[in-house]
């Protein structure tokens, strides 16, 4: 099987039954993505598929040859962290740092959702053209990951502080 | 207690304060214009945020074998029979392990029985065919790769014949209690007659209070990498005891403990979970076994069947006052749930040990078994649900004098410790609750329930004492080498599990040794390493501190050997002497001064090493040492769905010198958060009938998500406590204290409603 | 998991034609079904990949949409036709899950998700639904999330989709392709009551794929919401929820629509209530005589009992607030 991670072509001879996930860890040694369920009950193994957030633990490895996912690592360039990064340090956006990169990668596909119109169920009208993006509104699309340590408020800060700035990747299916 | 126990224990009560660690406090304190105070970033952020800091699952080794396990369905029993061919004969599988072919192991010493033991029970692992709880691993297996092993688990069939089981807690309530113990002695206190004065006592308030078994669930899945390399064991572990891991690991496996090697250097949240449990011992065991490392990360289902959680209390707490509110009697009696195979009472009365003053006082916390997973320390054992029982208690008491419920905490504000006599080594806690209540403007409350009404939403605002003691155990140690670049390398057998461990003790010593953060390096969690170092009890700061104390002790003393005669310092006691600008200098006059570098390079050596052990913890038993905090909390309960909603909350803390305030807020909101999941949601649901935990997962077992969390403010007193190392007490676990109350007190103020139950569910408020 | 094979598919003919082979089981998002994989209670030998099929939102020829099954989540709950007018589907899909899961999850596969009954879920547990005539421990055990509604002594488990609610309420066609041909099911007919056949979630029958979601033309978009009442504010399954849809003539009742989730084993339309409104004025004793008379035979069990309750509460309240709605959005 082939795939296309952080921009590099890798191939990998695995089992059907493999997860994204565990492609990620196992195969790839790409541990920044992180197990915390393996039942999308948490967030910690989001990535980007395509621009997209997704639970890469619910993920079958096969399903996803060819589609450009986006890890964590690959959020670095040339060693600079991403702005959110540096961010989420600034703001003590974590303790432990298990949850910290599923939060950062889904923040940055929820920033993408919000640029393409995503509405989200605390959004007082689903027909408007615009939406008003505010503490409840960040909260409520960020409440897919959660952080056991309890750093919820240094999360929001972070990515509030970061919201207008973060380079999108490139959102190829985007909704 | 022994007679001479008790002797001891008096003596230090009444020894002069100068012959008690922090009898002269740690100069540290004086020093305002350093490291320790600034909100200093983590300095493993980077590494995190990257995604590369590295956990226990994440080190490679060559030849790695996966390893799943196969959980027992019944509660008591024995095996009778257990098919395994199917599993052996999938494609993959290494080695199918079960009672029948394991290694032999002894018993797993049990956290308690020994200064190093770590064991969450003290069960013969895999030696029997005895079920102990349902859940219990039966089987492991070991394969070329995860999805292997996971598979043939699952063809794994066991026959077992059932024993009856202790599985409900109110059933065994009713069959019968045990006295409980706590670190050895009994939960028992008795000052005067309290229920004579709490009969005749002018106002009272007697009710029970429960709250259900929780699990620590950090997002992080117990894992460890093992391999054995002859009689050597090498434990990439996530731990937040690795030389007690290390300890009871030898002696299980009948080695010596410097043959075990654990490391832990990151540690995806503990909250007191992550000590030894079967899954490293049965990893070593089959990686012993097979020959092959073994890496076993347990499934979150696997977690709540073999990791034990906080245990089910139920609580009683009467209240006697007089019309001004000055308790005559104070009650606090129950009952909670522990195991055969373990000695870990939820010690839910330690908090009002300390809190009030009163005349009287009848204090006990009394035990039943149950066959279930052994219970253990979870975030503020005791305190976390005592201050429910306690905080909620006092708000009863309040609404039923008409008296302000801050009032009438300040009214009984003890001068001494009210239980133990000993004077207070430093109590901020009546300065904590005026702040708090000016910034929370709790001047607003109305004191009539279903006062204030936001639409749907019913608002009312409640408060809390929360209070966690200063813990410092034996053992502390560290080892501090300065090289002749004037760099200093700090290595204590600690742990960091998003406490901030690592960025404070930086500060910490960059400041004691006059070095700028950069020159420091802290090292930790590495059984190599010098110390027995416990991170619970929010105790590991003053442990290391007391290390690094000791060891910067003998330090300037080996220096000034060094140093010699033609040093500006010749001459001074090494008491006399101090970390200044890279190198020592004379604590009333700074010019008397010589670098590190200059002594070493004088010297001819490339670096000097020194290590030494902390006094003993004897501050402990001769003053009364404890943090305080004031919760206050503003909740919304919709009228219609009984949905609770937090909008405001803040604590106000009274914790010594906070080192590091960004870190430190962390912790204080990271424990409230915990605290919130506490009263309104969290609960780990054991089938009575077959002792089974039927929500095993993050989707059934609810903590609190983004949108549960309104912004938390927090504030402190930043008093020094002059008693301990660097004026702090630890921060860790008090956070979690005197939410449940808060939430439940500002729950009855919206609603008129008192929910004495945890989880505050919108059932019971319909 | 057991090991499976594998095949994508590009075209339906092929996706039926592999359908039809013993241990098939199409595959979209993989949200439900890898999980119950992984849990060993579904136990596929080849994974007909789906989700290249039917991705498309389009216009139906009266007025409707016909929504493909291999939609994402998100794609629906964003598609400008379905938020201006059929709001109340857009809601309902955004109240279920993460963002990270409607990402993934497909429409298809969302209608046909399993229940989350904890008895279901442990292997070492009886239950009928995944072992029939084994015995239910739900009914006797822990059963805050079960039915209070059309339950058996079989089975007491419930749907967990919110987008079903609303798809009930909104009047929405499953349209089926099979070996047999095709065939359109109304959507509140194509989930079953357990009766006593409880290991049989819907009408789908082997071998047949779900095509599509047809939406008739009314969305009610004037004056419909979605409530979900839960455990915790975000990414809880519902105790209830309450998709409610109003239409008036004056002070009167002129269409009520009116569905339930987390009260039965299936999105539960309330036709009681419905009927009891129709031309009734839109008042709050009228709203709460229809709710009385939907939840009369409901039955509750032992931690589910407020149920009953709360779902006559949020019905009432969700009308009241439709018809009180002055200048309704939209």
């Amino acid at each position: 099987m082939q795939f296309v991670i952080n921009g590099r072509s890798l191939d990998a001879d695995v089992d059907l039954r493999t997860s994204l996930l565990d492609l990620l860890r196992d195969h790839f040694g790409l541990s920044g993505t992180k197990k915390g369920c393996n039942q999308g009950a948490c967030g910690a193994c989001t990535v980007l598929v395509d621009g997209n957030r997704i639970n890469s633990c619910l993920a079958l490895a096969v399903q996803y040859q060819g589609r450009k996912i986006t890890t964590v690592e690959g959020l670095t360039s040339n060693g600079a962290l991403h702005p959110l990064q540096e961010a989420f340090v600034a703001h003590d956006g974590f303790q432990c740092g298990y949850c910290t990169p599923g939060q950062i990668c889904s923040a940055i596909g929820m920033a993408n959702e919000l640029r393409t119109g995503v509405p989200s169920y605390v959004t007082a009208d689903v027909a408007a053209e615009a939406i008003t993006v505010d503490f409840d509104e960040i909260r409520e699309r960020m409440s897919g990951n959660i952080c056991r340590c309890g750093a919820y408020n240094g999360i929001i800060e972070a990515i509030s502080e970061t919201l207008g700035t973060i380079p999108l990747p490139e959102a190829k299916d985007a909704p | 207690m022994s007679i001479v126990q008790a002797a001891l224990k008096k003596a230090i009560a009444l020894a002069p304060d100068s012959w008690i660690p922090g009898g002269s406090p740690d100069p540290l304190i004086r020093e305002r214009h350093g490291h320790v105070g600034q909100p200093v970033s983590r300095i493993d952020g980077p590494l995190k945020v990257a995604g590369k800091a590295r956990f226990a699952a994440e080190f490679p080794i060559e030849g790695l074998t996966y390893a799943a396990l196969h959980y027992s369905s019944v509660a008591k029993g024995r095996i009778v029979e257990i098919r395994t061919s199917e599993a052996e004969q999938a494609p993959g599988v290494v080695l199918v392990m079960t009672h029948r072919n394991a290694p032999s192991l002894a018993k797993a010493p049990a956290f308690g029985t020994n200064p190093k033991a770590a064991g969450g029970d003290d069960l013969a692992i895999m030696q029997d065919d005895r079920i102990h709880w349902n859940g219990q691993a039966v089987a492991l297996v070991l394969a070329e790769t995860q999805e292997q092993a996971d598979h043939a688990q699952s063809l794994i069939r066991v026959d077992y014949e059932v024993d009856a089981a202790s599985t409900s807690f109110e059933q065994a309530i009713a069959d019968g209690t045990e006295p409980g113990q706590f670190m050895g002695e009994p939960l028992k206190l008795r000052i005067g007659d309290a229920d004579a004065l709490f009969a005749t006592a002018p106002a009272k308030v007697d009710a029970t209070y429960r709250t259900p078994g929780h699990n620590h669930n950090p997002i992080e899945l117990h894992a460890a990498t093992l391999a054995w390399s002859g009689d050597e064991l090498r434990v990439h572990d996530a731990s937040q005891a690795v030389t007690h891991a290390a300890w009871t690991l030898s002696q299980i496996f009948g080695i010596k403990e410097e043959q075990v090697h654990v490391t832990s250097p990151f540690v995806g949240g503990g909250f007191g979970s992550k000590t030894l449990w079967h899954h490293q011992i049965l990893g070593a065991a089959a990686a012993r076994l097979a020959k092959r490392p073994v890496r076993i990360v347990l499934s979150r289902e696997g977690v709540f069947r073999t990791v034990g959680g906080r245990a089910p209390t139920e609580q009683r707490v009467a209240l006697g006052a007089r019309r001004d509110g000055t308790f005559d009697a104070i009650i606090h009696t129950g009952v909670t749930a522990m195991t055969p195979h373990n000695a870990m009472t939820e010690p839910f009365i330690i908090a009002t040990r300390s809190l009030y003053a009163a005349k009287s006082f009848r204090l006990e916390v009394d035990t039943v078994k149950l066959n279930t997973v052994a219970n253990t320390f979870m975030r503020a054992p005791g305190e976390a649900v005592g201050t429910f029982a306690l905080e909620s208690a006092i708000d009863e008491l309040a609404a039923e004098i008409g008296m302000d419920p801050i009032e009438l905490r300040i009214r009984n504000e003890p001068e001494r410790d009210p239980t133990q006599g000993l004077p207070f080594s430093q109590r901020g806690i009546v300065a904590a609750w005026r702040a708090g209540a000016e910034r929370f403007e709790w001047y607003k409350r109305q004191q009539r329930p279903r006062s204030v009404r936001d639409g749907d939403w019913l608002v009312g605002l409640g408060c809390a004492t929360a209070t966690y003691p200063y813990y410092r155990m034996p053992g502390g140690a560290a080892r501090i080498t300065v090289t002749r670049d004037g760099r200093a390398i700090v290595a204590v057998a600690a742990h960091e599990m998003g406490m901030g461990t690592a960025t404070a003790q930086t500060q910490v010593i960059a400041d004691r040794l006059g070095l700028s953060m950069d020159q420091v390096k802290f090292h930790y969690g590495d059984t190599s390493l010098p110390g027995i170092v416990l991170a619970g009890g929010s105790q590991q700061t003053a442990s290391v501190g007391a290390g690094v104390v000791a060891a910067h002790r003998a330090l300037v003393a080996e220096m000034l050997k060094l140093a010699g005669n033609d040093s500006p310092l010749a001459g001074l006691h090494p008491s006399e002497v101090g970390g200044f600008d890279g190198g020592l200098c004379a604590l009333d006059d700074h010019d008397r001064r010589e670098s590190y570098a200059s002594i070493l390079a004088r010297a001819q050596r490339t670096e000097i090493s020194v290590e030494a052990e902390a006094s003993m913890p004897l501050e402990m038993q001769h003053w009364s040492m404890h943090s305080h905090a004031a919760m206050f909390c503003e909740a919304r309960v919709n009228e219609v769905t009984g949905e609770v909603r937090i909008s405001r909350f803040l604590g106000s803390f009274d914790c010594g010198r906070i080192l590091n305030p960004k870190t430190a807020a962390s912790q204080f909101r990271g424990g409230i958060i915990m605290g919130l999941g506490l009263a309104l949601m969290e609960e780990t649901q054991l089938d009575e009938r077959t002792g089974r935990i039927m929500n095993p997962s993050l989707a059934e077992y609810h903590v609190p998500v983004h949108l549960d969390v309104p912004a938390i403010d927090v504030i402190w007193t930043d008093e020094a406590d002059p008693r301990t190392p660097m004026g702090a007490r630890g921060v860790g676990e008090i956070g979690i204290t005197g939410v449940g109350a808060a939430v439940a007190n500002a729950v009855f103020n919206a609603t008129g409603k008192r929910v004495r139950d945890l989880p505050i569910t919108l059932d019971k408020l319909l | 998991m057991t090991p499976f094979l594998y095949e994508k598919v590009s075209e339906r003919g092929d996706a039926l034609s592999l359908g039809t082979h013993p241990g098939a089981a199409y595959l979209g998002g993989g949200t439900n079904l890898v999980d119950l994989m992984r849990e060993a209670i579904a136990r596929p030998t080849l994974l007909v990949d789906v989700t290249g099929l039917s991705c498309k939102i389009e216009e139906d020829e009266k007025g409707g949409l016909r929504i493909g099954a291999g939609v994402k989540n998100t794609a629906v709950a964003t598609d400008r036709r379905v938020r201006a007018r059929f709001p109340l589907l857009a809601q309902a899909i955004l109240a279920g899950a993460s963002a990270q899961i409607r990402n993934m999850a497909t429409v298809g596969g969302n209608v046909l998700q399993r229940t989350r009954c904890a008895y279901f879920y442990d292997d070492e547990a009886h239950c009928n639904k995944r072992s029939p005539g084994s015995g239910c421990d739900a009914i006797g055990g822990f059963n805050r999330n079960h039915a209070i509604l059309g339950a058996s002594p079989a089975c007491a488990a419930t749907h967990p989709s919110d987008m079903c609610v609303a798809l009930a309420a909104l009047d929405a066609t499953v349209s089926i392709d099979g070996p047999r041909g095709s065939r359109d099911l109304p959507l509140t007919d194509f989930h079953r009551l357990p009766g006593d056949a409880p290991e049989i979630d819907t009408e789908l029958r082997s071998g047949e794929l779900i095509t599509s979601i047809v939406l008739p033309s009314n969305g009610f978009s004037k004056r419909s919401s979605y409530r979900k009442v839960r455990d915790r504010s975000s990414y809880a399954f519902a105790l209830v929820s309450v998709a409610a849809a109003l239409e008036l003539d004056g002070g009167r009742i002129k269409n009520v629509r009116l569905a339930l989730g987390g009260v039965a084993h299936k999105p539960w339309r309330a036709h009681v209530a419905e009927a009891a409104l129709a031309g009734r004025p839109a008042t709050e004793a009228f709203f709460a005589e229809a709710a009385e008379a939907e939840l009369r035979d409901a039955k509750g069990l032992r931690d589910n009992t407020f149920k009953i309750k709360l779902a006559k509460r949020v019905i009432v309240d969700s009308l009241v607030k439709l018809s009180n709605a002055k200048d309704a959005p939209r």
